[in-house]
């Protein structure tokens, strides 16, 4: 009788496995490897940014997860309500690496949230106010799991528990066409302008402990082809 | 024996994909929408925001104070007139149920506030510095996300003072009072 039962066990605990190894191994469940605004020939901007906490301007959440707010003395958010969610501000380079602005990004967990789907998904809000041009908002939802799939799993499986490589990839999943984020110019020059974007993320050392060592985020906004039209 | 492994195999992965699909891998905490009609149309809420206990973030061009102390505010000329505070953001009940971020350039006859609410979507608000006649300062809806994706109206942000905390501290409260009508009703 006992050995059946170990056996029954055994065979749950690898069924268990074998269901996750499936899932993060998925080949149904396809990476977007191209940025839907490459397609057309409107203008298209970019903003990049730093994805490690500890070089933003400042970075805060709940203090429980492995990315630490910054700087030293920030206040948290251990509240219920907000215990999900990241707050970062943010300098904003341009193409050339300049200081352009300066951003404002509010994350949190979304409840869409669908492994079966892959879809490990971030609600997020950015401000981003470019003093020579103008402010935008950003709405967006974005899925982590082709990050989770090729930096997260392979840092953990590392004996040294880090990751080591280069991995670029898209996050943005809509509400706009082709999985783009929605974008509303609300100052400035930008005001009232409807435009999308697609936020993706540059990694290329990863610390199971600390979060990104080494990462940048970029966002890059494109203008409805009517608005180009409208203001050319 | 094998077939008993054969069968915990199936019943294993079976569970998994069942207990992936039943319970949400992501819960948050909602707290009642605390809304009710305005007369002339619109729904009205309330939002407020303890000062100093709820401030976050702060920093104010020419100002030498920031919060926290060890923020490095970067030193290039073009993010010196900016100034930003951001602060936990609570209901008419008290309770926190969100962010929000108030940015504002030296020089510009607004401010523009990001609110964002978890379990309900974010807000962005453009805040006049000019005060109405009833000492509030008037603010737009200019673009919202999920549940204020289809929404526009106005807000009402007025500064309460509160002369009972520490002294030194100015304190008080900001309360935003937000009218808002949906885009759909309106068709």
């Amino acid at each position: 009788m006992m050995k059946y039962a170990v056996s029954l066990l055994l065979g749950l605990l690898c069924g268990v496995a074998l269901f996750i190894i499936g899932l993060l191994y998925n080949p149904f469940i396809a990476n977007r490897t191209v940025s839907p605004l490459s397609a057309g020939d409107t203008a298209v901007a970019s903003l990049s940014y730093t994805a490690v906490p500890a070089k933003s301007i400042a970075f805060t959440n709940n203090g429980a997860g492995r990315l630490q707010p910054h700087p030293k003395g920030i206040r948290l958010l251990p509240e219920d309500t907000l215990e999900q969610t990241e707050l970062m501000v943010a300098e904003m380079r341009d193409a050339r690496g300049q200081t352009a602005g300066i951003g404002v990004k509010f994350s949190s967990r979304s409840e869409r949230t669908n492994l079966l789907r892959g879809e490990a998904l971030v609600n997020s809000a950015w401000y981003v106010h470019l003093p020579d041009r103008g402010s935008f908002f950003v709405e967006q939802a974005e899925n982590y799991w082709p990050f989770i799939q090729n930096v997260l799993v392979p840092a953990y499986r590392n004996s040294a528990n880090s990751w080591k490589g280069k991995w670029s990839g898209d996050l943005s999943a809509g509400p706009g066409a082709l999985g783009a984020g929605r974008v509303t110019g609300v100052g400035g020059s930008l005001l009232g302008r409807s435009m999308v974007a697609v936020e993706s993320l540059s990694v290329q050392a990863y610390s199971t402990e600390k979060g990104p060592v080494s990462a940048e985020g970029r966002l890059l906004i494109k203008m409805q082809p009517d608005d180009v039209t409208a203001t050319d | 024996m094998f077939k008993t492994f054969i069968f915990g195999l199936v019943l294993g992965v079976l569970a998994t994909a069942g207990a992936l699909y039943a319970f949400p891998v992501v819960d948050l905490q909602r707290e009642h929408s605390l809304v009710s009609v305005a007369t002339n149309g619109g729904n009205v809420e309330s939002f407020y925001i303890n000062v100093p206990a709820d401030r976050l973030l702060a920093r104010q061009p020419g100002q030498d104070s920031l919060l926290p102390d060890m923020l490095d505010w970067p030193g290039v000329d073009i993010l010196q007139p900016i100034g930003v505070e951001l602060y936990k953001i609570r209901n008419e009940r008290g309770v926190v149920i969100g962010v929000a971020s108030q940015l504002s350039e030296s020089g510009s006859t607004s401010t523009d506030w990001l609110l964002h609410f978890p379990a309900r979507g974010s807000q962005l608000i453009s805040v006049q510095t000019q005060a109405t006649s009833s000492g509030a300062l008037r603010g737009d809806l200019r673009a919202g996300s999920r549940e204020f994706a289809k929404r526009r109206g106005s807000v009402a942000v007025r500064w309460v003072p509160d002369d009972s905390t520490d002294e030194g501290v100015a304190g008080g409260r900001i309360e935003m009072l937000t009218n808002y009508v949906s885009q759909v009703d309106r068709q």
